[in-house]
């Protein structure tokens, strides 16, 4: 190798550079462009594993799936307990909400221009009951009667089941019993239509995973269309111009980014690559907080932060024990020091704001009864409480906030608690097999009714995973479903959240909030408790100045 | 020579099969399951998704039927990306990274070399203690440190590059391969001009070079000429695994500039328990290491006579 030879490897090198450098920075920045084109740049963390609504999982895949499809009914924009009629436009139900009735709207369409029919419905409520699907939502869809027994196999005669479609427009439900939260359920994408033609030309009716879901293959019913996916980048979507309600869409289209890091999202942010991030770094809530109120929403979410407890073991089994270990937990001080973004500390289980029911005010910090209560229970000041441990998947807020807990129990009670990092699939293996004492964990309303929160800590539950049982809880549960009267119902529910606060599986510690930041051209994005919101209401106003001094 | 790369080649079969083997029983002897999440799915679903998947199956049958599939050179499908199989997530991400890597490959090598030399020419002097405690904070400082700071600055300050993304950038006036391939570039260019500086300075005292020196070769011969071929024989070795590395992309400069390239899928798949993808990418990535093992020896034997066989 010689001079010449480096020095041309190098003027290589430097042309390369600067090809791929365009000099024309004067380019507007993304945002502005958006604004202008009307394209709202969002955020939602993980990258969707797939867009089919009945073999999706997590939120961001629910996110999405909500622009391109719409079930019989859609989200309010301003409040998550009400309904806006979707594609049916009218409907009835018995005296004791037990069948109803739904009229689908005459121009309701699929994205590829078939009429929608009832029959589509049916279709779809076939598939996801199908086990071979292996729908991880299946179980929401056990509210119709002979659902549970055609997924089991029980039955195979599809006709069986509680879903008919009377004529093209007219579907009826028979459910198992009284009903009032149906309309909330519905909301959920496990309720929502799949084109029947469309599952059924890429591959079986129970195959799973096809390339339906593929830009171009994807027939919906939402406001937008799918335009392209790009792995690990961006999803875009596109206003559809055959939606029933086309004109009200506001939109262009949506640009849904899955970025995992929030330093990431924050500096996108900045940059002007996004309206709106999925979350914000923890250590710069207070920075936001203090120095641009305007960009930073805090805003209350339907979920609450809890640590399972292991009932099945000593002295865990005591619920003078677990009622102690309640009460000397400092919730106030934990959110004020720790979490700091407006979370509110448990007073009871259900989160408030699920629209009629009042959550309980029953736990609080008070050392004087957990100590008294701890001396009950045969453990004087701690004096021979054996030493347990707190499991919580490797995260490090989870530990801070477990650090607190030890801290006060250790303080208040006296007694020695260690605490044991998991990776998250172990973690989620040990809370499953009740290996563990005490387990972090939360729980996030899937609808908006206290039926969502409190039917975890049934007997054998799958999402249980604490040993707790009572049968009285479950009675009064089952007591709540064969209640037709609404107020009468909620009544039934809360007796049985107070009867599992008297005894608690879990320690309470706070109700969630939602913490990212958002670019004030965004317009109608409404605090919303599911976070689930309606993208045809979503605007975007042009020569909105922001905004950011940038310091770091 | 032909021979050379052909028996090494051969050898690939017997190291990818060990590699799949091993990776095989490792990844499925982790606790927790590829189905598992934090609102679990009735155990009726999770066994349909497990005989879905043949996860239901007795381990050697499994081993068995997988290994068929990557004789046909089909890596099966993904469980996390559910309407992809792994080749199609190999064939996305990894030109992704290979471009990245390519460039920082470039400017690892032309800032590693280039101190790497001097400092070795200036030994002692201010010239070789510069570059080198360079080199050394290259090497300290990692690259979730310089990612941010590089995406700071040219991205918030400057506004001349995109801070995440890749797709749809083109308002950028940098391409959004540039930041991720200098953060990379910068932490194997300290690397490089360490290994540099250890060759050079060997090959510099050695008697040819004073023999060269006596009889009156300039100084920039003695360099380019003699010393460079030789001096360089030590960072070759590197350089073929370094480049395999580099081209099959790196988690954390993946996750900070958010770029969809192949090195997060190592790590993600085994977070997810997705098998197919954790054994798919474990393959190819040994694959790579082979193949450039292999052209650095090439490359070294075409250097160094005495390699040669």
């Amino acid at each position: 190798m010689n001079l010449r030879r480096i020095f041309d490897l190098a003027l290589f090198a430097v042309s390369l550079f600067f090809s791929l450098v365009k000099l024309d920075a004067g380019t507007p920045p993304a945002l502005e462009e958006a604004n202008r084109r009307k394209i709202l740049l969002i955020c939602e963390g993980t990258e969707p594993r797939t867009l089919d609504p009945q073999t999706s999982q997590g939120v961001p895949e629910h996110h999405v799936i909500m622009a391109l499809t719409e079930g019989l009914l859609e989200n309010d924009p301003n409040d998550q307990s009400k309904q806006l009629p979707g594609l049916a436009d009218r409907w009835e139900h018995n005296e004791d909400y037990s069948i109803w009735q739904f009229h689908l709207r005459d121009n309701a369409k699929w994205s590829n221009g078939d009429p929608v029919t009832a029959q589509d419905f049916v279709f779809s409520y076939k598939r996801i009951l199908t086990a071979t699907l292996g729908a991880p939502y299946i179980d929401a869809l056990f509210v119709l009667k002979g659902a549970r027994d055609y997924a089991e196999g029980k039955i195979t005669d599809f006709n069986q089941v509680g879903v008919k479609a009377l004529d093209d427009r007219n579907l009826q439900f028979e459910l198992i019993g009284p009903t009032p939260y149906f309309l909330s359920a519905l909301l959920h994408t496990s309720w929502y239509p799949v084109h029947p033609s469309t599952i059924l030309k890429f591959g079986r009716i129970d195959e799973r995973d096809t390339k339906w879901t593929r830009p171009g293959n994807y027939v919906g019913t939402g406001p937008f269309i799918l335009k392209s996916w790009k792995e690990n980048d961006v999803i875009e979507v596109v206003r559809n111009p055959l939606y029933w309600d086309a004109t009200n869409v506001k939109l262009n289209g949506i640009n849904f980014y899955s970025i995992e890091n929030y330093d990431t999202q924050e500096r996108a942010f900045q940059a002007g690559q996004l309206h709106k991030t999925l979350e914000v770094p923890l250590d710069r809530i207070p920075y936001y907080r203090r120095e641009h109120p305007d960009l930073i929403r805090i805003e209350p979410y339907e979920g609450a932060y809890l640590y399972r407890i292991n009932v099945k073991r000593k002295p865990l089994d005591n619920p003078k024990v677990r009622l102690a270990l309640n009460l000397a937990v400092d919730r106030e001080s934990i959110v004020k020091n720790i979490t700091r973004a407006k979370q509110r500390p448990s007073t009871g289980y259900t989160p408030p704001g699920m629209g009629d029911y009042q959550s309980l005010d029953v736990i609080h910090y008070d050392p004087e009864r957990a100590r008294q209560l701890l001396a009950e229970a045969g453990y004087p000041n701690g004096k021979g409480f054996p030493r347990f441990n707190i499991l919580t998947n490797t995260s490090q807020a989870h530990t801070t906030i477990a650090e607190a807990i030890q801290q006060m129990w250790k303080q208040e009670l006296n007694i020695d608690v260690g605490i044991e990092n998991q990776e998250w699939k172990v973690y989620l293996d040990s809370q499953h097999n009740l290996n563990y004492d005490i387990s972090r964990g939360g729980w996030i309303a899937d609808y908006m009714d206290p039926n969502t929160f409190l039917s975890i800590w049934r007997t054998g539950d799958g999402n249980n995973d604490t040993g707790w049982s009572n049968p009285e809880y479950d009675r009064l549960l089952d007591q709540a479903a064969q209640t037709a009267n609404p107020q009468k119902r909620l009544a039934t529910l809360r007796q049985a959240e107070e009867l599992w606060l008297s005894e608690p599986s879990a320690v309470l510690i706070y109700w969630y909030t939602r913490f990212y930041l958002m670019d004030p051209s965004v317009k109608n994005w409404n605090p919303l408790a599911l976070d689930d919101h309606n993208y045809k209401f979503i605007d975007l106003e042009e020569n909105e100045t922001p905004k950011l001094s940038l310091t770091h | 020579m032909v021979k050379l790369i052909i028996s090494r080649l051969l050898q690939l079969i017997p190291v990818i099969w060990v590699v799949l083997t091993v990776t095989f029983f490792l990844s499925k002897s982790i606790p927790g399951g590829p189905f598992s999440a934090e609102r679990q799915a009735t155990p009726e679903v999770i066994q349909k998704l497990n005989e879905y998947y043949g996860l239901d199956k007795p381990l050697w049958d499994q081993y068995v039927q997988y290994m068929t599939r990557v004789a046909h050179f089909d890596l099966g499908p993904s469980y996390t990306y559910q309407t992809s199989s792994v080749n199609e997530v190999i064939a996305r991400a990894f030109p992704i990274s290979l471009q990245i890597g390519m460039l920082a490959f470039l400017i690892a090598l032309m800032i590693g070399v280039t101190a790497g030399v001097i400092a070795a020419i200036y030994k002692n002097k201010i010239w070789d203690y510069l570059p080198m405690s360079l080199a050394m904070a290259g090497i300290c400082v990692p690259t979730f440190v310089m990612g941010p700071v590089l995406a700071v600055y040219f991205g918030l300050t400057l506004k001349i590059a995109p801070v995440s993304g890749w797709y749809g950038l083109e308002y950028a006036p940098l391409h959004p391969m540039i930041l991720p391939a200098v953060t990379l570039g910068l932490f194997y260019a300290a690397y490089i001009a360490r290994l540099t500086r250890g060759g050079m300075l060997d090959i510099l005292n050695q008697d040819f070079i004073r023999t060269a020196r006596a009889k009156g070769v300039s100084a920039r011969d003695i360099i380019f000429k003699h010393a460079m071929r030789g001096g360089l024989l030590p960072l070759i070795s590197f350089l073929g695994p370094a480049f395999a590395g580099l081209i099959s992309g790196s988690f954390v400069v993946e996750k900070v500039f958010n770029v969809p390239g192949l090195g997060q899928e190592f790590i993600k798949s085994v977070f997810n328990r997705d098998y197919p993808l954790i054994l798919g990418t474990v393959a190819f990535f040994a694959v790579l290491i082979v193949v450039f093992n292999l052209l650095a020896d090439l490359l070294q034997g075409a250097m160094d006579p005495r390699t040669r066989k």
